[in-house]
């Protein structure tokens, strides 16, 4: 679980990556603006992984899966 | 939306604002200045009488129209929001001496594409120090540089800087005796297309650079830092389109807005290792700042009081740059100005080591001294 609420890029995305350096099944990163939202699921879509948005209060919550 | 139709978007885009920038000199805009963000809140810092300098002094409409254009989109499409607190000084700071670096160069990361889209080889000098300048801004950021988050502000916060863009507007209309003008033949600043035509190119490059997230610095730094090529396909869009455009323009009209070479180029000096180091600091304040000056702008107008700080940074910047003699001109950098860009990149590395070494935590600060 990444938390980069509040965080402008590429913060979010360098965060992602780093976090996906161990090579899981399945992430989840927490943002709560458009920049990082299209950002992060770029990347993580360039790194084969498939993204579901949920938006609650503002918030985005990618939940991030092989 | 896909990821094919992402960078096609981002292609036509670029392309457009490619177009428009090389048809804003037609206009009436200076050469190789459709568009340059950095000399028009310079310029706008003048006509406000920020500064003193004759050849530079002139209300910029582009301006008025990106920052209200991002307002309009961000609105329209329910991503307007008054964020801030994200470090504001440092902002402040980091925009001032981008200011210092741009003004060394001449030339914001948009004009220096311009320039390059026009013949003028001394933006190739420009190119590679701003290219060396974002990899020293992507060393920190590896090494975990942040200025840690923003948070959700006042509604009204937001609104300030769109605002203040109307009112700067409404001067620049009714003209009031202490907004100066250049006079005719004085400089840059008395060389610039209607206003009606140079709002209309600014609110176009202000939505669609919101809606694509456009930034000069942006496609140089992902392609580095995550092998991502969208951003950078508008800078290259922008480059091509522009060069067409002043290819075509110079043979409709007979006057040449291409011409290849180092000597003689419009409102540029031939000082390359300055040329080089004034954009190092550029790239190294703006990987630094999260985005060049034009995304700076096109943030401020979503609704972000950091990047409306950091606006506020570059026009003070202007200002002391043109105030203290730091600006380099057609003759080249001053002694000043020089001294200004060293003081500018060490300045920007310590803000550098701080938000990456130093934790920011006042206790664990005294407990190692």
């Amino acid at each position: 679980m990444v938390d980069a609420r509040g965080l402008s890029c590429p913060t979010p995305v360098i965060m992602t990556q780093k976090a996906m350096k161990s090579k899981g099944d399945y992430y989840e990163v927490l943002v709560d603006s458009n920049t990082p939202r299209e950002n992060v699921t770029r990347y993580a879509e360039s790194q084969g992984y498939k993204v579901a948005v949920e938006e609650k209060d503002g918030e985005f919550l990618l939940k991030i899966s092989k | 939306m896909n990821k094919k139709n992402d960078k096609l978007m981002m292609t036509i885009v670029g392309l457009a604002i490619g177009v428009i920038s090389a048809a804003l000199v037609y206009f009436g805009n200076p050469k190789n200045m459709g568009f340059c963000i950095a000399c028009f809140l310079r310029d706008t810092a003048g006509g406000l009488g920020l500064h003193k300098a004759p050849p530079v002094q002139y209300i910029r409409p582009e301006i008025i129209g990106i920052v209200i254009g991002a307002f309009l989109a961000a609105f329209a499409k329910k991503e307007f929001r008054s964020q801030g607190g994200s470090a504001p000084m440092t902002r402040f700071v980091l925009g001032f001496f981008a200011m210092v670096g741009c003004l060394m160069f001449l030339g914001c990361p948009y004009r220096m594409i311009l320039r390059l889209a026009g013949g003028d080889l001394n933006a190739l000098a420009g190119l590679v120090g701003f290219t060396a300048g974002i990899f020293c801004g992507i060393f920190f950021l590896k090494n975990g540089y942040s200025l840690k988050r923003t948070y959700t502000l006042t509604k009204s916060e937001g609104y300030i800087l769109p605002i203040i863009e109307l009112v700067i507007f409404a001067l620049l209309i009714i003209k009031p005796a202490y907004i100066a003008f250049t006079a005719e033949g004085v400089g840059p600043g008395a060389m610039h297309a209607a206003v009606g035509v140079s709002l209309a190119a600014g609110l176009f490059v202000g939505v669609f650079a919101q809606r694509t997230r456009l930034c000069m610095v942006g496609g140089i730094r992902d392609l580095v830092l995550f092998r991502e090529t969208r951003l950078i396909l508008g800078f290259l869009a922008i480059l091509v389109a522009a060069f067409v455009t002043n290819l075509v323009l110079g043979a409709v009209t007979g006057t040449p807005y291409f011409v290849l070479g180092i000597e003689g180029q419009p409102v540029a000096h031939t000082d390359g290792l300055w040329n080089a180091l004034g954009m190092l600091l550029v790239g190294f304040a703006c990987v630094l700042l999260g985005g060049c000056p034009l995304r700076q702008l096109v943030m401020s107008g979503e609704g972000s009081a950091d990047s409306a700080v950091t606006i506020i940074g570059l026009m003070v910047g202007a200002a002391f740059c043109h105030n203290f003699g730091l600006a380099a001109s057609g003759e080249g950098p001053t002694p000043a100005g020089k001294t200004a860009v060293i003081i500018g990149i060490i300045v920007v590395a310590i803000i550098g080591v701080v938000n990456t070494y130093v934790r920011q935590d006042a206790k664990v600060a005294t407990e190692t001294k």
